[in-house]
């Protein structure tokens, strides 16, 4: 595939290499410093994997100090920066070019404080998500945000693209767990912005970080909300006739004011393909499934099932199958978290992140599949149906060019798709370089030209993550 | 004073476009019940919301809304009502502690990110607040967020907008995502209770299985002889007859609570969320914003050097409403050091005008921390003419 463009690289600064490279040199230690190609290229790209650029070097800090030291550098010599957390992002937000230096937080893992009274952690960006949890699950809590990378992905990366995950219905997004940041500007700055009291002071520049895909600093430490676990949790099957069965009984569900912890959506495609990988004994002879999560006591949890179980029963539910063990619950999740994986041993796939009003939910899910169709490929869909935030897979092979294209034209028209019935480009994965030309048909010139400008204010010269988010064209300095 | 009323984006637009050039300044006016928040207004001309108004979209199986902003709040909310919803973050009424008149605005709860005693679990307003339209101070119309919950499509310029007091755009039209109303509610309060111990009561508490959406301490003497620690719960029926006696069970070393129901567990928290024991007092009246454990530590030093204080808490002991004598700087050194060994931030939220215009309103910022709010002031605003100097002179 060949259809995202990068900036050419900047000859100046690739003639400048060993310069730049003995400059960082002296700013961090030997073991913080990579420069070998073959040590580089494991950092050529991100899960958008069909993407990829070898960078100048590889600098993974141990301090906020040397992060800060690295950025001042690279600022006084001109050097693109590209903020990398994990490397999980699925839409090229860590994704380097040729003349820049990656900046990695993964060295910096630790968990510096728990504290249980003010429900908050203090950790460092390169902590894992699932980490935060693991750190605090013993004593009942956990961090809210989950999605499904959540084994591999940082907190730092989380707070870039303000992730998202399948329990957000009730729990919100990283912007709503995230008080406090330490961000590093391009300068070599330190700012504290917000800590363990909720509402920082003045503008909200902690809601602008969240989601701004290191165009704006990078995060060297966060200060988390942990939360109280629930006293049960338990997940829940229904399988349906239909997918607008299946969506008449979200909508319905809400109407009738309950809010599951998570309401997740599969198609029969996705179905098979989920099933085959975790057995997870999800029904096969129903077109959609439904896994709702409900949380609470033993009686609790069974009041508010017997309640949706009855409104699913109005939309002619087919299967009902309540989880009765802690492994049967795990292999439920194992299954919906897996969907990308699962779906890779079978062929390869781009994912689309496009969010929907969820009352577009049936007209939607027939257009993809006429749109796919119409490509000659086939679409397995998962998504988060108490939000709209839709994740059609579509399969396709990427030895094939001829495919590959056209499953990324696919992907393009069921985003512009999403637009137009009123939805956005992006829930949780974030723009990176994949949705950065259809920026255009979400937003107009002005609301562009805003964000483009208060990007400014933080780099003027458009060094940190300068090929992502905005269209390569016309873009604003000050 | 010139008041401009646009009935139109456009016309908001054009009002915009025509005070640039000479930079004729504007206070942005939304019901008018808080125009005492911030500091005093440095502006000639007032652009007013008051002609755009009316519900926009209402999707209750979807859980948003959409208003135009001058849309009072009341019709928001009888809107929601009517389909058993509600705003999730329970905003703050600010007439009885400003004694003003008027109904307050949908605009104005986004624009100042007005929150209540649910924002301790449920967020605050600018956590529900999914989309806005504005005007720019270069009189252009600009767009961020939308009308879904999921939403990570470019900067996010909504929170930016959320608690920027008119200073980066007036807004035109707002999003918020709301939730259903409770089956029930009903409160536990403790009595006689010391500060310290109250606000470990509410600490075990909010990190309980039991989910209590408010938390709050009153010390005796602020709306009544005794003091009063409550916690709020919302839920089916069956499960708040469960949660209760959990709660109870768990907290048993403070002594047994009393259940608060109905209108009389209304009548207390609306007292709360509106900081109304206050109301009336000459006092001037801060915010402050702390980590929950601090809560009693940082109002006790402040009380050792300004023994009128008087304060209580909500959010679990983070939020605190502070009354002290309105002389000399009304506290503000003295509080703003206290802070500086706690962390958190102080809010001048009630003073006459000459102590405001004197005094730093909002907590001062770190250095590096107000060159980029004085950055992305400009970039909203280059020729200063939204809401100057409201939050920061200068700014």
């Amino acid at each position: 595939m060949s259809a995202i463009a990068f900036p050419v690289p900047d000859a100046s600064i690739l003639a400048r290499r060993e310069a730049i490279v003995a400059g960082l040199a002296a700013l961090v230690p030997p073991r913080a410093l990579i420069t070998a190609e073959d040590e580089r290229r494991p950092y050529e790209t991100d899960a958008l994997t069909a993407y990829r650029r070898l960078p100048l070097a590889v600098v993974l800090p141990s301090s906020t100090a040397e992060v800060a030291a690295v950025l001042r550098y690279c600022r006084e010599q001109g050097v693109p920066v590209v903020p990398r957390g994990a490397g999980t992002s699925l839409a090229g937000g860590a994704i380097p070019q040729e003349d820049a230096v990656v900046v990695g937080v993964s060295k910096m893992n630790r968990i510096l404080a728990i504290d249980y009274a003010d429900r908050v952690a203090r950790v460092e960006a390169g902590v894992t998500n699932l980490a935060v949890t693991g750190a605090v699950s013993a004593d009942g809590f956990f961090y809210a945000p989950d999605p499904s990378s959540q084994l591999a992905c940082s907190i730092g990366g989380n707070i870039g693209m303000n992730s998202g995950g399948a329990h957000c219905l009730k729990y919100g997004v990283t912007t709503n767990n995230v008080l406090g940041v330490t961000l590093v500007t391009l300068e070599g700055e330190i700012v504290e912005i917000g800590g363990a009291h909720l509402d920082a002071a003045g503008y909200d520049i902690l809601g602008l970080i969240n989601g701004s895909e290191g165009q704006l600093g990078i995060i060297t430490e966060a200060t988390v909300r942990i939360l109280r676990s629930a006293e049960g949790a338990r997940p829940v099957l229904f399988g349906f006739p239909t997918s607008e069965q299946a969506g008449a009984a979200v909508a319905a569900i809400i109407g009738a004011g309950i809010i599951p912890v998570a309401m997740e959506f599969m198609d029969k495609p996705a179905i098979e393909i989920c099933e085959a990988f975790a057995k997870a004994g999800y029904p096969m002879d129903v077109e959609a499934l439904l896994i709702i999560e409900v949380e609470g006591s033993d009686a609790e949890m069974d009041a508010q099932l017997a309640r949706i179980v009855a409104i699913a029963r109005e939309h002619g539910v087919k299967t009902v199958k309540e989880s009765r063990s802690a492994m049967e619950a795990a292999a439920i999740w194992k299954g919906r978290k897996s969907a990308f994986g699962a779906t890779g041993r079978i062929a390869d796939y781009i994912c689309m992140d496009g969010t929907i009003p969820t009352g577009q939910l049936p007209y939607v899910l027939r257009r993809m599949d006429e749109i796919v169709k119409g490509y000659g490929l086939r679409v397995a869909n998962v998504f988060h149906a108490g939000d709209g935030n839709l994740h059609p897979l579509i399969l396709y092979n990427c030895n094939d060019p001829v495919e590959a294209q056209k499953a990324e034209d696919a992907g393009m028209d069921i985003l512009k798709l999403c637009v137009e019935v009123g939805g956005c480009l992006t829930g949780e994965h974030g723009v990176g370089i994949e949705k950065r030309d259809l920026m255009t048909f979400q937003f107009n010139p002005e609301d562009l030209a805003q964000q483009m400008r208060v990007r400014a204010v933080f780099d003027p010269a458009w060094l940190l993550n300068p090929a992502k988010v905005f269209p390569l064209e016309g873009r604003i300095a000050a | 004073m010139i008041v401009h009323t646009p009935t139109t984006e456009a016309q908001a637009c054009a009002v915009v476009r025509s005070v640039l050039s000479p930079a004729i300044p504007l206070t942005i006016r939304g019901g008018g019940t808080r125009t005492g928040l911030g500091r005093p207004s440095q502006a000639a001309s007032t652009l007013s919301s008051a002609g755009l108004t009316g519900v926009t979209l209402y999707e209750p199986s979807e859980m948003v809304i959409a208003a135009r902003a001058g849309t009072p709040l009341r019709t928001v909310v009888e809107t929601l009502d009517s389909r058993g919803q509600m705003l999730p973050f329970e905003p703050m009424d600010h007439r009885p502690l400003f004694g003003s008149q008027g109904e307050p605005t949908i605009g104005a709860i986004a624009a100042c990110n007005i929150s209540g005693p649910r924002r301790i679990n449920a967020g605050a307003a600018r956590d529900s607040l999914i989309g806005v339209r504005l005007v720019n101070g270069r009189g252009e119309m600009v767009k961020s967020g939308g009308r879904v919950m999921k939403n990570v499509t470019g900067l996010d310029l909504v929170k930016l907008t959320a608690g920027s007091y008119g200073t980066l755009g007036f807004l035109t039209e707002v999003t918020f995502r709301v939730l259903p109303k409770p089956e029930q509610v009903a409160s536990l309060c403790w009595s006689g209770l010391e500060n310290e111990a109250a606000l470990k009561l509410l600490s075990a508490a909010l990190g309980s299985p039991f989910e209590p959406m408010a938390a709050a301490h009153l010390p005796a003497g602020i709306g009544a002889d005794t003091s009063r620690t409550l916690l709020r719960l919302e839920n089916f029926a069956d499960s708040i007859a469960y949660r209760s006696a959990e709660l109870t069970r768990l907290l048993a070393d403070y002594g047994a609570p009393q259940r608060i129901d109905g209108e009389a567990s209304a009548t207390l928290w609306r007292e709360v969320r509106d900081a109304s024991f206050f109301a009336g007092s000459g006092e001037a009246i801060w915010r402050l914003s702390v980590a929950p454990s601090r809560g009693s530590s940082v109002a006790a030093a402040i009380a050792r050097v300004l023994p009128e204080a008087r304060w209580f808490y909500d959010w679990g002991g983070g939020l605190i409403w502070l009354a002290v004598p309105s002389q000399g700087d009304a506290g503000a050194a003295t509080i703003r050091t206290a802070l500086l060994r706690t962390g958190g931030h102080a809010t001048l939220v009630r003073a006459p005008d000459p102590l405001r215009a004197a005094i730093d309103v909002f907590q001062p910022l770190a250095t590096p921390l107000m060159r980029l709010t004085a950055g992305i002031k400009t970039s909203f605003d280059p020729a200063g003419v939204l809401e100057p100097g409201r939050m920061y002179a200068g700014i």
